[in-house]
């Protein structure tokens, strides 16, 4: 229970820097918007009548699914910047787990993903995405799977970084690529083998592919957008977020000891 | 009973390190004992401490911390311990409460609550006292980034304080503080000392801070090099002098050679007192004086003649 109570204390700080960050909060608004009413709607337009499925949805999955894995696993690399201006120190002379302690940040992290997330169902919503009462209630498993998926990548990530800036480039390096290979904008059906290795390779491309599984369930178009099905996503995910978050731990405990 | 803090030929060598920062270090400090570790920078101090309070791995020896080893302890140890740190270690984006808020439930003292109002009646209390103790009042609400450098020292001193620690390290506590915000930070220590029954483990580099320590511990290249009470260390290191000067010299000297009391000349006489009190050596003069002065050695003066001397 004591355990619990700091990773809730750990998670609430994160969340209440976001709702205390203006920036943040002006970016998870206007963002959807960019990406689903100019970049979706531009695609439909062009794009839509020849691939046979409605770019709109498309788009909103793509983006929604890189939107909860992106944004908890750069969320993780704000442990080091508490390390960078010395709150890390207060959080690791407490008698709390270490694992407690990257637990409770990606539960914030996560907590602060699905905030971000809410205004991109919304302008779905409004651009009649077809989403029923079923679909979000599904896609909040989804949401939380693809969040820890993210965060355990994210910890992982920490490990070969020294400060911010590394981590921006880093960042940019690794996520930058998966959006090709997870097929966030376009269609990734047909690959060259090299390219369809690395895209194996992108745990987005999983996320993605769940987030498209659920919202396409038991349309015409499932065939044409899914990848895998939703239980094989939830299988790979799983072992990639147990693979990431036993070796990310491990990492980041000896470094924060044994310097 | 067991030393609060127990250290036994302890180093630590970085991993990048060609040479070890703490190199065999000893000491005990008993139970609610001020003990101060002082040195220059890069003497070995702040890397003692975060072992000691289970921030850095050792590489060898033994630490034990109100009885339990901070290696195979180390949850135990950090219930025991509160620390100040040398950087400010709060959380920007918080008010002081929630920094507070954010240590207790870490301590495990209370259940987390996402508002100050929904936490327990005893925490309130709690953090409205010792609000009110340090002189915060309901600055302890504000911002942390609005409040002034003292302000924020009194509010990690009040996080530390939460969990009633045994042992509280104070890490350069007054670095960057004015001197009424300094003064006013130990006038509320040494009231902490007469309330608790609380050990207190000091470094810093302001050696006035070190003189009511019961014991004071220099270390220099990652060894000891001095350890007593402050008196000891200074009489061991700096000679008390007593300054005297008589209408007729001619007669004090040979009053000083009489008495056989080493001195020397400089425009006045200048005696070590080498032991002898200074009343003593007063009176068994004779001569009716002009001049009389004694010259005690700081703390300061001891460190910086050990320093010296061990550059030499």
């Amino acid at each position: 229970m004591p355990e619990l109570n700091a990773i809730a204390a750990i998670a609430g700080r994160d969340l209440l820097k976001f709702f205390r960050d203006p920036g943040r909060l002006i970016a998870a608004v206007v963002f959807p918007f960019l990406m689903i009413f100019l970049l979706g709607g531009t695609l439909q337009l062009n794009l839509g009548r020849s691939a046979g499925f409605n770019f709109i949805g498309f788009t909103f999955t793509g983006f929604l699914g890189m939107t909860l894995f992106q944004s908890t696993a750069q969320g993780l690399s704000s442990l080091m910047e508490d390390r960078l201006n010395d709150f890390a120190q207060e959080v690791f002379v407490s008698p709390v787990s270490r694992y407690s302690i990257v637990f409770g940040k990606i539960v914030g992290e996560t907590l602060v993903a699905i905030m971000q997330v809410i205004p991109f169902v919304l302008f779905a919503l409004v651009l009649r995405v077809p989403l029923t009462p079923t679909h979000i209630a599904l896609l909040v498993p989804v949401a939380l799977l693809s969040c820890f998926m993210g965060g355990a990548f994210g910890l992982l990530l920490l490990n070969t970084m020294s400060d911010t800036r590394a981590a921006n480039q880093i960042f940019n390096f690794v996520f930058l690529p998966q959006y090709f290979l997870a097929g966030l904008i376009s269609p990734i059906n047909v690959l060259p083998w090299y390219l369809a290795v690395l895209s194996f390779l992108s745990p987005m491309r999983y996320v993605i592919d769940l987030a498209r599984g659920v919202v396409y369930a038991g349309t015409p178009e499932f065939g044409r957008v899914v990848l895998l099905s939703p239980a094989t996503n939830v299988a790979v995910l799983g072992t990639m977020f147990v693979v990431f978050m036993v070796a990310g731990t491990a990492l980041f405990v000896r470094r924060e000891t044994s310097r | 009973m067991a030393p609060a803090i127990e250290v036994r030929e302890l180093v630590k060598r970085y991993r990048k390190g060609t040479v070890n920062a703490v190199d065999g270090v000893s000491f005990d400090v008993e139970e609610g004992q001020f003990f101060a570790l002082l040195g220059p920078n890069g003497a070995g101090k702040t890397t003692t401490i975060s072992i000691l309070t289970t921030t850095l791995g050792l590489t060898s020896g033994t630490v034990k911390i109100a009885g339990h080893d901070v290696v195979r302890e180390a949850s135990a140890v950090r219930r025991e311990v509160g620390i100040i740190f040398q950087n400010p270690s709060l959380d920007m984006n918080l008010n002081g409460e929630e920094n507070i808020r954010f240590h207790a439930v870490l301590y495990r003292l209370y259940p987390y609550r996402p508002m100050f109002r929904l936490m327990p009646a005893a925490y309130r209390r709690q953090v409205r006292e010792l609000a009110d103790v340090v002189g915060l009042g309901a600055e302890v609400f504000k911002p942390v980034r609005r409040l002034s450098g003292g302000m924020r020292r009194k509010l990690e001193i009040i996080r530390g304080l939460m969990h009633h620690p045994k042992v509280l390290f104070l890490d350069e506590p007054t670095s960057g503080l004015d001197t009424a915000s300094r003064r006013n930070l130990w006038q509320y220590i040494s009231e902490l000392r007469k309330q608790r029954d609380i050990t207190i483990c000091l470094t810093t580099h302001q050696l006035a801070e070190a003189e009511d320590a019961d014991r004071v511990c220099i270390i220099d290249h990652g060894h000891v090099v001095a350890m007593g009470a402050p008196s000891e260390v200074k009489s061991e290191l700096v000679r008390e002098k007593l300054h005297i000067d008589a209408a007729d010299r001619s007669a004090l000297r040979r009053r000083l050679q009489k008495l056989k009391v080493p001195f020397s000349e400089d425009g006045h006489f200048v005696i070590h007192l080498d032991g002898r009190s200074a009343y003593e050596v007063v009176h068994s003069i004779e001569q009716p004086l002009t001049m009389l002065r004694t010259e005690s050695a700081t703390l300061e003066d001891a460190y910086l003649r050990l320093l010296a001397r061990e550059d030499a």
